[in-house]
């Protein structure tokens, strides 16, 4: 792997030149949090950000998009909306750089998804190491997320004055060349970057009091667990869990006429497993009325139905449920203490 | 343009038949005459542009596809109200075929009992009428049909044809009856002591509501059927048919793509199943 460094004055001016070709994705202040948008002007990047309030998914997977467009005159005729365009997302910390190779599975396993597809494939991925953990809810060490090797173009890791920037393909290494000044990382600073990445280690706490590559078997055993009932008790079922979520893909599809009555849109819209009505059928039969089991559900789909579809946890330990939780539920304290009570039995 | 999964193909409602209050039969064909190459069982998603989409199982059997293929469909909502308007000629759109339909090849030899209650003869009906066009190689065929009222009864032509065939064992119930009717009366679990079945010889198949299906597994179970040669068609919320939109799934299971059809092997342990 080729390390390179990328001095710290030179990222504004790497993010203007990327914007005359990409639309650019990074993180920026919003009142006293940070979001993931398409960076207005190149000095808007925050790479000090701590964590974004909806994960770089929007960028893929946006909340609401038109996938069809029917042409209403006399009959009908039907054209699928593919919105695809080059684009760089800089700046995704590693939990959400491990949640969007999630996505990539699930939205090529089986029926391949153009939709998302053909946006990931003009898509570039500038993920950064994080030194420092986001804040207390935040277990990403415990889901083996707060790092990565690969599922990046390029990776940015903070040395000071400089980033030191590893090359995962060759699409990123022609980002690095065409687009900034960067120049080979001498070996002292390829020491000093394997060092910092040590040292990060001590730094980050393990959330989860079990290893996480337990987590199906765990739940196997816990289907019927109390703990779904006093979670069911506290939810509001608003849903904010899963919008947050970097892993959460469902979706409703919505057809709606427009204004003018000469075309319908199909629109793909974000949708939560915790609303009522997510699987309810026409008759009336709602086959997940309880909260109970809509919580169970979320819960089983991070930690294990997806690790047995797509063999990775469904969870990457970013802690954006907990902190959206206006009940204060919270994943971690939910396996734990699931773990917890297995293990006293 | 890259394809999408999401767009139906445009097809034209070649004839429109009315059958109950409730239900009409819809027979669809493309414009360019193909056919939709479907297995019994399976299901397509039926698009009504500006109104929505909603799953609906193919009704007729592969083997009368003529280049058409029927949907028997319940006026419910939004989607199956404006088509149970529309006129012959009009155009909808059509997804699919999707999901797993009843494994045919495995049910050859073997006799075969078929459980629909109300609308659930319509995914079953492609099935039956498939065996009925190969019914040399199948072993009996048992149909125990029951509905809530004489007038809910489908496919009332072809259930005189059933009853009136000597190589198909038919009896029909409805839990109410009115002046007319001089048949059983009763829910179906009450057909099942009416019959003997040579259980490790029998594939049963059954698709309806699930306060029915619950008691018909029961019956079928312990009349010694065993849980690999029992089969049942479920119905979910589907907005996608193709494994994404995660609204089908109960629990691991995606009932649009491992299902619709099940055996109850397959289910049985699978709490939000049944
Ligand atoms: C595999 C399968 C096979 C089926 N086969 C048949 C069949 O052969 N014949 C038959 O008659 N029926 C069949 N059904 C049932 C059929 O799909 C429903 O009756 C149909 O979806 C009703 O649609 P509707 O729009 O008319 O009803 P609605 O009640 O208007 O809507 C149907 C569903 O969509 C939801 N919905 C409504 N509006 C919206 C909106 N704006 N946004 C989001 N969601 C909305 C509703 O809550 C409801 O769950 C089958 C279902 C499945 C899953
Ligand atoms: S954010 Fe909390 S209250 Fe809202 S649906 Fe999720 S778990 Fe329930
Ligand atoms: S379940 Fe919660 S902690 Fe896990 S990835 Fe989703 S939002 Fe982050
Ligand atoms: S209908 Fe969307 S996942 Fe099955």
């Amino acid at each position: 792997m080729r390390l390179w460094v990328l001095p710290k004055e030179q990222v504004v001016d790497m993010v203007c030149r990327l914007m005359a070709d990409y639309r650019v994705w990074g993180p920026q202040a919003k009142g006293p949090q940070f979001a993931f948008e398409p960076l207005p002007d190149p000095t808007a990047i925050r790479l000090d950000y701590n964590i974004s309030i909806l994960s770089p998914k929007v960028a893929l997977q946006p909340p609401q998009e038109r996938i069809a467009v029917f042409h209403l005159d006399g009959g009908f005729t039907v054209e699928p909306v593919i919105d695809a365009e080059p684009t760089v997302i800089f700046g995704i910390h590693t939990c959400d750089l491990h949640a969007l190779a999630l996505l990539d599975k699930a939205f090529s396993a089986d029926f391949p998804d153009a939709h998302y597809l053909e946006r990931r494939q003009q898509t570039l991925l500038v993920s950064l190491e994080c030194l420092q953990p986001c804040d207390e809810h935040s277990f990403c060490k415990s889901m083996g997320t707060w790092t990565a090797d690969s599922g990046y173009d390029l990776h940015l890791m903070d040395l000071g004055d400089a980033y030191g920037v590893s090359v995962g393909t060759a699409a990123g290494e022609a980002l690095l060349t065409q687009y900034a000044q960067a120049r080979p990382a001498t070996d002292t600073e390829a020491q000093q970057l394997h060092e910092a990445r040590d040292a990060k280690r001590l730094r980050f706490p393990n959330r989860l009091n079990f290893d996480a590559a337990e987590l199906p078997s765990l739940l196997a055993t816990a289907y019927d667990h109390p703990i779904w009932a006093e979670l069911g008790d506290r939810c509001l079922s608003c849903g904010a869990c899963t919008n947050v979520c970097p892993t959460c893909y469902c979706f409703n599809v919505i057809d709606s006429p427009e204004l003018s009555l000469k075309e319908a849109v199909r629109w793909r819209r974000w949708d939560s497993c915790q609303l009522d009505e997510f699987a309810r059928v026409a008759s009336g039969e709602n086959f997940r009325e309880a909260r109970a089991a809509r919580q169970r559900h979320r819960m089983f789909r991070k930690g294990k139905w997806l690790y047995e579809r797509f063999g990775e946890l469904g969870c990457v330990g970013c802690g954006r449920c907990i902190r959206a939780c206006l009940t204060h539920i919270n994943i971690v304290d939910t396996f734990n203490a699931i773990h917890a009570s297995q293990h006293r039995r | 343009m890259a394809d999408s999964i999401y767009v139906p193909r445009l097809a034209r409602l070649a004839d429109i038949r009315p059958m109950t209050e409730l239900e009409k039969l819809f027979v669809v064909e493309f414009p360019d005459g193909s056919s939709l190459g479907h297995q019994p069982g399976q299901f397509v998603m039926l698009s009504i542009p500006g109104v929505g989409e909603a799953p609906i199982s193919i009704s007729s059997s592969p083997s009368r596809s003529n280049g058409q293929f029927e949907l028997c469909i319940r006026r419910m909502g939004d989607v199956t109200g404006v088509l149970h308007r529309m006129r012959p000629g009009d155009v909808v759109g059509i997804r699919g075929p999707f999901g797993h339909g009843f494994p045919i090849e495995q049910m050859r030899g073997k006799d075969v009992l078929f459980a629909p209650g109300g609308l659930g003869l319509a995914p079953l009906r492609s099935l039956i009428n498939q065996v009925l066009d190969e019914r040399g190689s199948f072993g009996r065929v048992i149909i125990l049909y029951g509905a809530k009222r004489p007038a809910e009864l489908l496919f009332r032509d072809e259930l005189e044809a059933w009853a009136a065939r000597d190589d198909v064992e038919f009896h029909v119930t409805v839990d109410r009856g009115d002046e007319t009717w001089t048949g059983n009366i009763g829910v179906i679990t009450t057909l099942f002591p009416k019959i003997t079945v040579d259980p490790l010889n029998t594939v049963a198949v059954t698709c309806g509501p699930p306060i029915m299906y619950r008691f018909v597994l029961m019956e079928m179970l312990s009349k010694g059927i065993p849980e690999t040669q029992i089969y049942l068609s479920l119905e979910r919320r589907m907005k996608c048919g193709v494994g994404k939109c995660g609204h089908c799934q109960i629990n691991h299971l995606y009932c649009c793509r491992e299902g619709p059809v099940f055996t109850y092997a397959q289910i049985k342990n699978v709490p939000e199943a049944l």
